[in-house]
């Protein structure tokens, strides 16, 4: 048979031959075809293929662009800084334009950073001076005359008590100069139904309101249709570019996952949001990949070359930005969050072959941060399934686990984990994202009166300082709670600005293009230093604890007599301390309106913010000095869980969800050696502890199985350690790309199982 | 009533599974290579309710009732026969399994067979031959190869452990001995030896007491793959 022949026959099939038709078919709704065409896998990983020649010599490639940009200054490899990012700004580039089976960079050439000013011009500004370049004088210029960005607008409406929370830091991370990310496009949409079907549906959507009468929210509704249908066009332009025709649906694996990749890829152009997640795609991609299989068509050899090749490329996305960010979340975090696997609302796994595909890019590639790849837990997910999730958690440290049993009857069976932990149904709702408060902070300003205990500038409201010899619990409950009551105020307001501006200066046409016309918002706060304040409580309430003051009158230190139950170990006392405190905290972050009636929620989480956190706040009444480290999310502090692991998570899984629906982030640290003695043992082990866990209604688990010895040894020679992955509260970093005092800080954490 | 050590809620080496683990207080030998000498004295410890014990266990259901269990340790658990036989009955009752970390000493008596009645699983220690008992623990080994034979009576599932110090136990003679002594005996499931380890000094030195084993190092491989040799030899189930 000739080539030419052989070609001809394996043209591309009609795109939705051979699947189960359904209402899919009528209304944009990816879940139904998902529902009805999708085979579960209950088997091993028996089946997987390795890296093929072309993946592995491509993945070289890459390894060697990454050493040359950490070898970079800032570790930028290479910015443009003339030409301010559009989906349809660049050229198409490419790593090797005849190895790459999946095609797509986010300007044009790897690694090669894009300038998106609309988040914030100065921060644009600054992050391209710190790595040694200028933005052009006249592009400067027309900024200033002609683009009004996002953060201009959020400092026109700021107030002083505003300025004041930011500065101190008693609220940190807010996005008002940066895009707030945590919106998650429903990319399989392009795959599934080409971009003519998706404009015409959002033409109907527009059309359905040409009769309305015209309030704010049929106009904003309008206009913000009109800009998802102009980024839909701009999309199809860009594939065009790799020579893809997205006008038209997906017809193979590979087009699915190119199309999928490039509606994405369209995202990261437009939008340097603090978290660009990818959704939940493996499974659905399983379903065209496994119609190839059967037709023929496709070998497991090149289903799992195809998704070795997106992971390289959602491994090379970059954006631009300062190292005030850098400081807050650290390691060039973007957050492609993957979810994998989970239940159907009908009993069915949604485990398929492509879940283990995916998961087993991190032996084919190594371990890695990106894509964030986070498994959706459920106690009924194939036995066979969690062992391979537990086996490859052990070998590089790179898994999330996130509780599909506690989620599921809450947010469906078609929903993705936007960043770390906050879960939104795919293409119905959003997050408008609110970094996090500072509790332990706050504790100690209801305790000095309102004055911050560093600057000794009054920034809370002004009150007395306590003046009692010994803190008294009661009495400073009750300034515990005024002080939440107005730091709540203070935030939510100063959030509701930020996203009011967002919309208005920074709007991200790209991924709403992916939403339904109806869109469910929610406004994710956040809390920081859980632990310490709980600690801290509990050290009043059953220790002594003496406040020391200083000249200025503020308590600076606190000298603790006798002991007290610390969070972390199944006590009580202490646990329904932390517990109340994020109700309370919650309660009041609900009694303040918000912008575009965003349901109000929280998260326990602190990315790497915990030892900023832990910089900018003075000693505790816990005993914690000024500038040691918090423990992240809401983990218990280091070292205070003296019960072993076990306790220590049935502490933390008493925190309610329903109070933090944003997410309750742990993180579980094991040595090795400490969680079996052999293979078998410790991924039984470790698939009884997940089980256990998410039993008690916990939500998230990072999981980190490594020696102390070998992240030291990677602090002095991390040349040796280009992928040496930990999990940090809610993502994963390269543990060499830590701060020298972050590196400590995992180092130190609380490693269970020191024999 | 107990008297508890400590407890430790995340087990992954004492029994199958994840296990919560009450090491209580006292002990009768004084094992040379022994790394936890602050359990030796009772009096000593947390008095802890029974009833407490298995509230805590019932806490820890998720993690320890399907796959794993609870195991009691110490110090010497059969010190503390009364407060046994009622907690692993009550465990049992809740559907806990229940191991327990033994030396062996103990009578045949009633009680012993109580206890043993709620009893899923032994963790015997074998320290020495029963001719050097006294020169490593300092008690008669009679008792500790008496309740081998009870067990294996009983019919009870038994995992051995031999802790192997180079110079005092795991010689290729011992380790044939015991082999010896346990093969063809049903009831055990597995045979580990346990290599000696120093981490316990600092417990020494806290105590002020003096290292009873100065200038013994961990067994090398070798060490280790010569006590092995005759267990496996023998057929018996040996861990890696």
């Amino acid at each position: 048979m000739s080539t030419a022949m052989s070609i001809q026959l394996a043209k591309n099939p009609e795109p939705w031959a051979g699947f189960t038709s359904g209402p899919w078919q009528d209304t944009v709704d990816v879940r139904d075809f998902i529902q009805h065409n999708l085979t579960p896998f209950t088997g091993d990983g028996d089946f997987l293929a390795g890296p093929t020649p072309r993946t592995a010599a491509l993945w070289t490639r890459v390894l060697d662009l990454f050493r040359q940009e950490r070898a970079s200054e800032k570790g930028v490899l290479d910015v443009d800084p003339t030409l301010p990012s559009t989906i349809t700004a660049f050229r198409a580039g490419y790593i090797d334009r005849d190895q790459e089976l999946i095609v797509g960079l986010q300007t044009d050439a790897p690694l090669k950073r894009a300038l998106m000013p609309n988040g914030g011009l100065r921060m644009a500004q600054a992050a391209l001076t710190e790595t040694g370049r200028e933005m052009p004088a006249d592009l400067v210029a027309w900024y200033a005359a002609h683009r009004k960005t996002h953060n201009e607008g959020v400092f026109d409406a700021y107030t002083p008590e505003m300025r004041a929370v930011r500065k101190s830091g008693i609220v940190t991370g807010l996005p008002d100069a940066y895009g707030r990310g945590r919106i998650i496009g429903d990319y399989r949409r392009l795959a599934l139904y080409g971009a003519d079907r998706l404009i015409r549906a959002k033409e109907a959507e527009k059309t359905a309101t040409d009769f309305e009468p015209m309030s704010d929210t049929v106009i904003r509704q309008r206009e913000e249709t009109s800009e998802q249908i102009r980024a839909l066009k701009a999309i199809i332009a860009m594939a065009a570019t790799y020579g893809c025709d997205v006008r038209r649906p997906a017809a193979t694996g590979r087009e699915a996952i190119q199309w999928t990749y490039l509606a994405y890829l369209a995202a990261t152009k437009e939008q340097n949001g603090a978290a660009m997640s990818l959704g939940r795609v493996s499974s659905f991609w399983d379903i065209y990949l496994q119609r190839d299989i059967a037709a023929g068509r496709l070998t497991e050899e090149q289903a799992q070359e195809l998704i070795d090749d997106v992971v390289i490329k959602l491994r090379l996305i970059r954006f631009l930005r300062t190292d005030e960010y850098n400081q807050l979340f650290t390691g060039d975090p973007v957050w492609v969050t993957e979810s994998i696997a989970g239940m159907s609302l009908d009993g069915r796994t949604q485990v398929t072959k492509s879940s283990f595909r995916i998961l087993h890019t991190l032996r084919n590639l190594g371990a890695s941060p990106e894509p964030n790849l986070t498994v959706l837990w459920s106690e009924q997910l194939p036995e066979g399934f969690k062992r391979f999730c537990a086996e490859i958690s052990i070998g590089t440290s790179s898994i999330q686990y996130e509780n599909d049993d506690l989620m599921r009857p809450r947010y469906g069976d078609d929903y993705g984990i936007a960043c770390c932990v906050s879960p939104m149904p795919l293409g119905k709702a959003m997050q408008f994202f609110g970094a996090r408060a500072n509790l332990a902070k706050t504790l100690l300003y209801a305790i000095n009166g309102g004055r911050d205990e560093l600057s000794g500038e009054q920034v809370g409201p002004a009150g007395s300082v306590v003046a009692d010899e010994v803190l008294d619990f009661d009495a400073v409950m009750v300034r515990f709670d005024a002080m939440m009551e107005w730091l709540a105020r203070v935030y939510v307001s100063t959030l509701n600005v930020i996203h009011y501006m967002h919309d208005r200066y920074c709007y991200e046409a790209a991924q709403m293009a992916f939403y339904d016309r109806e869109v469910t918002r929610t406004l994710g706060c956040g809390i920081a230093g859980l632990s310490v304040v709980a600690d801290s409580l509990s050290a009043i309430k059953y220790a002594k604890v003496r406040p020391v003051r200083d000249a200025r009158g503020l308590v600076v230190d606190y000298h603790i007599e006798g002991t007290y139950p610390a969070y972390g170990n199944d006590d009580d006392r202490v646990d329904t301390l932390a517990v109340d405190v994020v109700g309370r905290f919650m309660d009041k972050i609900r009694r303040i309106p918000t912008y575009r009636n965003a349901i109000p929620t929280q998260s326990v989480l602190t990315i790497t913010s915990n030892v900023v956190y832990g910089k900018k706040t003075g000693s505790t009444p816990d005993g914690r000095k000024h500038g040691d480290p918090f423990a992240p999310g809401a983990n218990p502090m280091h070292g205070r869980d003296a019960l072993g692991a076990v306790a220590s998570l049935t502490s933390v899984a008493k925190l309610p969800f329903d109070e933090a629906r944003d997410g309750i982030s742990n993180t579980f640290s094991i040595l090795p050696q400490a969680l079996g003695r052999c293979d078998s043992d410790r991924c039984t082990n470790l698939t009884n502890i997940l089980d256990g866990y998410f039993a008690q209604s916990a939500q998230h688990m990072n999981v980190n199985v490594l020696n102390r010895e070998t992240l030291r040894e990677a602090m002095a020679h991390p040349e040796r350690f280009p992928q040496l992955t930990v999990r940090v509260s809610g993502y994963a970093v390269h543990f060499i790309k830590l701060t020298r005092e972050q590196q400590e800080d995992v180092v130190n954490r609380t490693f269970h199982g020191a024999v | 009533m107990a008297r508890v050590h400590s407890i430790e809620s995340c087990g992954l080496f004492d029994g199958p599974g994840v296990r919560m683990v009450v090491f209580l207080q006292g002990c009768q030998m004084r094992c040379r290579y022994c790394h936890n000498p602050d359990t030796w004295e009772l009096p000593g410890g947390t008095v802890m309710q029974e009833s407490d014990l298995v509230a805590r266990a019932r806490r820890f259901a998720p993690y320890i009732r399907r796959r794993g269990g609870v195991t009691v340790g110490g110090g010497e658990p059969l010190l503390q026969r009364h407060f046994l036989a009622r907690y692993f009955r009550d465990l049992q009752a809740e559907g806990f399994h229940t191991a327990l970390d033994t030396n062996g000493y103990a009578p045949d008596d009633a009680l012993t067979r109580q206890v043993l009645a709620s009893t899923n699983l032994v963790i015997l220690d074998l320290k020495a031959l029963p001719e050097d008992y006294p020169s490593v623990t300092g008690l008669s080994g009679v008792r500790t190869f008496g309740f081998l034979d009870l067990l294996t009576a009983l019919d009870i599932p038994t995992w051995i452990r031999h802790v192997v110090v180079p110079g005092l136990t795991g010689s290729a003679a011992t380790a044939a001995g015991l082999a010896q002594r346990l093969a063809g005996r049903r009831n055990i499931e597995r045979v580990e030896l346990l290599p000696y380890h120093r981490m316990g000094l600092a417990k020494y030195a806290q105590m002020g007491l003096q290292d009873p084993l100065p200038g013994t190092e961990p067994p090398d491989a070798a060490y280790l793959a010569a006590a092995a040799e005759p267990f496996r030899a023998a057929g018996l189930p040996l861990q890696p």
